[in-house]
């Protein structure tokens, strides 16, 4: 796609202070919290067209536009931008990089102002509230006191409604892409190995690697690669495996290849790749904190959540696609059954992808027709005559 | 709106709580969404989801059949099946499962049994017309019923008719109820 914003920069802000610390679910509170974020399009006067973008795990505030390369482009350009579905020509799109992240707001590679050094491990474990607790000090910086729409997919969209159930009347609207209100047995699972992955990496050196000299080598290069190699898998369905590698060998064209215990096949190489390309732009620490967000988020574990979400007024785009593994549509199903038993109004729909998990993050037949059309109604009835 | 719809819309009380299965567009919940109704459709065909989306009216794209037995027991105080159930694959059940989400509902049908019906029949054929449009190989619609049918069954499953509109070709409510399983191409029923 050409069209589209353009040239973009990621701005900083300051969110929590000595005197205004960020305190956290745990009890514990940050001192300085630093904020990176993108904003796209313009606040109107009236301050009632702004959409939130929350992103997912290992995303960042750079959703669109570029920094300077046009090929560049941030991770969800597709959705965001003049005409598209979040049209920057009407809305104001806000899009913030995560507490605990690595890509410009305050995490564990961050220094504590108590020791002058990096967190690592002692940094808290932050919660999906504490995230929702730091987009609220951003919107209230920007001077927004309420959003059109939030807006995220995956754990974006966890964000997302936990945003409507901690503060229920802040949101008129709601999209949840591809999302889950509590990760099952087997999702904590895979996000377990991910973990010990990293831990057991001799590397990790009990959370301090950030004390070792030589930058490029430091870390547990190793066992974020592998976590990131396993988690790549859940994110794409069988099928599309399939159709991108099939049993195809590395080489096979020039038929060199022959039976080893090394990356013969090209799915192999892919997956090599993958995470060979996630070491330049994630941090272990940080995979290690927001994974562990996730295995314990439960939007619903309060019985009177659903009924606070009615009560805010919020309106539910609830989106899964046939093939996502990752967060089946049986995710998306129980938060509906949720907020309909409740009395919220919900809509939904599972879209056919043969992309899987990653569906999200493209433009399968449907998709982006069905947000667009959600946020052009939210764009009528405006934050004053919401029903 | 369609006629018989605006006749629905018209035996639901303000503020009801209502679903609607099959609800196509949402014209209907739209209009009851205005008059203060807290309103929630089931539709399966794409574009008719799209469109309801744009017009606001909260819609579960789903098959109805499969979807009705997820929501809870009285949970909606109106639940309204419109030319749909014709459509199903077990209308008794589709019906028993409206008895328990809705303390009312409200089936709309085609009657099978209207005279220019009867008629093609006796000729030969099967019937084409204004309210039965699609020949015998091209219908959704796999259960047709007569009126004298439908209100058979609406008593095995123990729904009483509370009120019962019949409607001429242009659904427009026929003036009076004279052979009303000859004359009327289709009725709205208000059922407890």
């Amino acid at each position: 796609m050409t069209n589209g914003l353009g040239f973009v920069e990621t701005q900083r802000v300051v969110l929590g202070t000595e005197d205004d610390p960020l305190v956290l679910a745990c009890g514990r509170s940050l001192s300085h919290v630093e904020v990176a974020y993108e904003t796209y399009g313009e606040l109107n006067e009236a301050r009632d067209n702004a959409i939130f973008v929350c992103h997912a795990l290992t995303g960042d505030a750079h959703a669109a536009g570029h920094h300077g390369d046009p090929e560049r482009r941030g991770w969800w350009d597709t959705l965001i931008g003049p005409g598209k579905p979040l049209d920057t020509d009407r809305f104001f799109v806000i899009c913030p990089n995560l507490l605990g992240g690595c890509q410009g707001t305050t995490g564990p590679l961050s220094t504590d102002p108590a020791t002058g050094a990096p967190y690592g491990l002692d940094f808290p474990l932050v919660q999906m509230s504490d995230f929702v607790a730091l987009h609220q000090r951003l919107l209230a910086h920007l001077g927004i006191e309420r959003l059109l729409a939030a807006v995220g997919g995956s754990l974006g969209g966890m964000q997302v409604l936990q945003w409507t159930v901690q503060a229920p009347d802040q949101v008129a609207n709601a999209i949840l892409v591809a999302s889950s209100s509590r990760l099952t047995a087997q999702n904590i699972a895979f996000s377990a190995v991910g973990r010990e992955a990293i831990m057991r990496d001799p590397g990790f050196r009990d959370g301090r690697y950030f004390e070792e000299e030589a930058e490029g080598e430091r870390g547990p290069q190793i066992g974020l690669a592998i976590a990131r190699m396993m988690a790549h898998i859940t994110y794409l369905s069988e099928e599309a495996m399939t159709e991108k590698f099939g049993r195809r060998l590395q080489g096979e064209e020039t038929g060199g290849q022959r039976m080893g215990l090394g990356v013969d096949f090209q799915v192999e190489s892919y997956l090599n790749h993958q995470g060979r390309s996630f070491l330049d732009r994630f941090d272990a620490l940080s995979y290690l904190y927001l994974t562990r967000v996730m295995d314990y988020f439960d939007a619903f574990a309060d019985p009177t959540a659903a009924d606070r979400v009615r009560a805010g007024g919020a309106r539910f785009l609830i989106v899964s696609f046939d093939t996502d593994w990752r967060f089946d549509t049986g995710h998306s199903v129980r938060i509906l059954r949720t907020l309909e038993h409740a009395g919220v109004p919900v809509t939904f729909r599972e879209i056919r992808s043969p992309w899987g998990h990653d569906s999200f993050l493209l433009t399968p037949p449907g998709y982006h027709e069905t947000i667009a059309a959600f946020v052009d109604r939210a764009h009528e009835v405006g934050l004053g005559g919401a029903s | 709106m369609r006629p018989d719809l605006a006749i629905v819309a018209d035996l639901i009380p303000a503020h009801a709580r209502v679903l609607d299965l099959g609800c196509g567009g949402g014209k209907l919940l739209a209009h009851l969404a205005e008059r203060g109704c807290t309103v929630q459709g089931v539709e399966i065909d794409d574009d008719s989801v799209l469109r309801a989306i744009r017009r606001g009216v909260p819609v579960i794209e789903g098959d109805l059949e499969s979807e009705l037995s997820t929501f809870a027991d009285d949970s909606y105080d109106v639940v309204v099946l419109s030319q749909t159930l014709q459509a199903m694959v077990h209308p008794a059940q589709v019906l028993r499962e409206m008895r328990r989400v809705g303390g009312q509902g409200i089936v709309s049908v085609p009657n099978f049994g209207l005279w220019r019906n009867r008629l093609a029949l006796l000729r030969g054929r099967m019937p084409v017309s204004r309210t039965i449009p699609h020949p015998w190989h091209e219908t959704p619609n796999i259960h047709h019923s007569t009126l004298a049918d439908l209100e058979a069954l609406l008593g095995e499953v123990e729904m009483r008719v509370v009120r019962r509109i019949l409607l001429d070709e242009h659904a427009a409510p026929l003036r009076s109820a004279v052979l009303p399983n000859l004359r009327a191409a289709a009725a709205i029923y208000l059922v407890r």
